[in-house]
């Protein structure tokens, strides 16, 4: 098994979970605890590209 | 200093162990941390079941066959140390000790596995042992073998024991519902893929549970940061506390024991540097487990420098937010955070002589986490303390099985067994470890700081062992008696020192002094160190006594491979330069050295 892939794969869809629950509750009073900053939305973005990293390179090959 | 905010933060992580309900700790979770979650424990199951094929004999359930690749290993061999004391204790210590506690990863960590992987692992992964004790075995003899093994069994049970306990605390804190139930859930889910899928199951899963929690744990530094005024902003308002400059320099204060770890340089470079890091990171068999899988020599000896590059960081995002949270706290109400307080039998705040709330610091990491994630975010930290939880545990109950299967039912039950009566077995210790393992979570509940306790079980049997293997691996002249009788003392010093050696304030007891109150230290970090400094260097003293007035049990020819000297060098001409151990590990050490000089 290439670990690679279910790394790719779950980072993936926590990156599209917390990037979509950050755009529903955008403007939502849950974010005056992290000062005012929606970081569902940064913080999906960054797992979703390491995710697709992961992915990516789970797919091109096997040089490990 | 109490305020109405403080108030509700009121709860212990490291309690009773009877559970806490209706704390203010508790993360009010909605749908998309439950679905965060789920999807986690999903994978990790997941990922057990598809490698069931690999678990087919007990060579691959217990060993995996030699055929992991080393950037998974090495991610494993630093995740599989990522358990109770990483996340929790290391915040904890960032609180009590400021930046001291990068001590604990630049002086204690990083040189020994740099070590481990250039100067033992040749002869470690060469030998072909199966576990540490079985390399005591074939470098000494069978009783060296079987005393290591058995407090081996009993330190690895220990530990997860303690880990099961602050998992199943923290959760009854942080979610509800109850401490027994979570533990049995939590060893429910550990037991299910380590069954599954083996040693490659526990490894596989240690890297994802790596990324979770790294990703889970990170951007809490980042939000901390900002809150706290920035870098600037911290040191000003630490300066200002009651630690002082101790708590943002690393060495400067450390000429005498006065600083807020209460150990002076030398205490910090032998006790904790030498002693205490090498004798965990290069025979724990926990440890070393992850790198005897790789797939091959190279990849064996990047194992733990592999794991160095992240371990070098980890201080900025579990020792930074409790620095912060300390800081926070000390500023007053106005910041809207502060460390939870201990409290006393009937629920109210403890106070210290000058009338000061008592900071629960094993509470900083969740309630900092509580304070700045807002949900979606606050799932996927549940998620990664979950995570660190099982990656220790996993670690432990894997090496347990291989050392009971091969070290103890193999040797105590005599003549050969079929590799279907050793995977049977492996499989009853899976399960048989972890169920004594939770008896000893409930004894875990005694102790309130998770970290004093691993390094005092670590100074009894892994100093000890250090030594042992110091001079087992580098010396051709130490020999059999000089082994056994050295770690047999050595072992029962530390155990007689503790009970001679207690911490300034502190009842006489399981922590020492319970047979006379004779040497007396400033604090629980400071007797340990000396009680790992004390059994290692009578071991030492034995061992070479022993070693060099009667004569060697071995010949050259019988030691080949298991001493360095006689170990041929590794050739690596096939690797790219920057992959041969002896250059990243220089790399490593060089950047390690300026994280000291920077943090000076």
């Amino acid at each position: 098994m290439d670990l690679r892939l279910p790394i790719g794969i779950i980072f993936t869809l926590y990156g599209f979970i917390l990037i979509g629950y950050g755009l529903f509750t955008k403007g939502s009073e849950i974010y005056t605890r992290s000062l005012g900053i929606n970081v569902n939305i940064i913080w999906g973005i960054v797992l979703l590209i390491f995710g697709l990293v992961m992915y990516y390179f789970a797919k091109r090959g096997k040089n490990v | 200093m109490l305020n109405s905010f403080f108030v509700p933060f009121i709860a212990s992580v490291s309690g009773s162990g009877g559970g806490s309900m209706g704390s203010g700790l508790q993360f009010d979770l909605e749908l998309v941390d439950w679905v965060i979650l789920s999807i986690y424990l999903v994978f990790v199951i997941g990922i057990g079941f598809a490698l069931k094929r690999q678990s087919k004999t007990a060579e691959d359930f217990l060993l995996s066959g030699r055929s992991i690749p080393g950037w998974i290993t090495g991610l494993a061999f630093i995740s599989a140390n990522l358990g109770a004391q990483e996340l929790i204790g290391m915040a904890a210590s960032g609180s009590e000790y400021g930046i001291m506690t990068s001590h604990f990863y630049w002086v204690g960590a990083i040189p020994a596995m740099v070590f481990l992987g250039i100067f033992m692992m040749p002869m470690y992964y060469g030998s072909k042992a199966k576990s540490v004790p079985e390399y005591l075995k074939m470098r000494y003899d069978e009783r060296t073998r079987v005393f290591n093994s058995v407090s081996f069994a009993f330190m690895t049970i220990f530990s997860s024991g303690i880990s099961m306990h602050a998992l199943a605390d923290l959760l009854t804190t942080l979610v509800g519902w109850n401490y027994y139930g979570w533990l049995v859930v939590t060893s429910v889910i550990v037991l299910a893929y380590v069954l599954k899928g083996g040693l490659s199951s526990a490894i596989y899963n240690e890297v994802l549970q790596f990324f979770m929690i790294v990703f889970g744990i990170a951007p809490l530094s980042y939000l901390a940061l900002k809150n706290v005024g920035g870098w600037d902003g911290l040191v000003a308002k630490l300066q200002a506390s009651p630690l002082g400059d101790g708590a943002i320099h690393s060495w400067a204060q450390t000429a005498t024991g006065d600083n807020p770890m209460g150990v002076p340089w030398y205490g910090i470079i032998f006790g904790l540097g030498f002693v205490l890091s090498f004798g965990y990171w290069t025979t724990n068999f926990a440890e070393v487990q992850r790198a005897l899988a790789a797939n091959s020599m190279g990849a064996a000896r990047r194992t733990p420098i592999v794991g160095a590059i992240p371990k070098m960081l980890f201080p900025a995002i579990v020792i930074l937010p409790g620095m912060i949270a300390y800081a926070l706290t000390l500023e007053g109400a106005s910041t809207g955070y502060a460390i939870p307080a201990k409290l006393d039998a009937n629920g109210v705040a403890m106070l210290d002589s000058a009338g000061r709330a008592i900071m629960n610091y094993n509470q900083v990491l969740p309630s900092m986490i509580l304070h700045y994630f807002p949900n979606g975010l606050l799932g996927l930290a549940l998620t990664a303390l979950m995570a660190s939880f099982m990656s220790g545990m996993a670690a432990n109950v894997t090496a347990f099985n291989t050392v009971w299967t091969y070290d103890l039912y193999s040797q105590m039950t005599g003549g050969k067994k079929t590799d279907r009566q050793l995977l049977s077995m492996a499989k009853i210790a899976t399960i048989g470890g972890i169920i004594l393992a939770m008896g000893c979570a409930l004894i875990a509940a005694k102790y309130n700081n998770i970290m004093a306790i691993l390094q005092l079980v670590f100074g009894f049997v892994n100093a000890p062992l250090f030594a042992t293997f110091l001079m087992g691996m580098f010396t051709k002249r130490s020999n059999n008696a000089g082994a056994f009788w050295g770690l047999l003392i050595g072992t029962g010093t530390a155990v007689v020192f503790h009970g001679l050696s207690w911490v300034t304030g502190n009842e006489p007891g399981v922590k020492g002094a319970w047979i006379a109150p004779v040497f007396e230290y400033p604090k629980d970090l400071s007797q340990s160190f000396m009680v790992a400094i004390v059994a290692f260097s009578v071991t030492f003293i034995i061992n070479a006594g022993l070693s060099f007035t009667s004569g060697r049990n071995k010949t050259d020819e019988e030691l080949a491979g298991l001493v360095y000297s006689l170990t041929p060098k590794q050739l690596s001409g096939h690797e790219i330069w920057i992959m041969r151990p002896a250059v990243l590990g220089t790399i490593v050490m060089i950047a390690v050295i300026i994280l000291n000089i920077i943090f000076w």
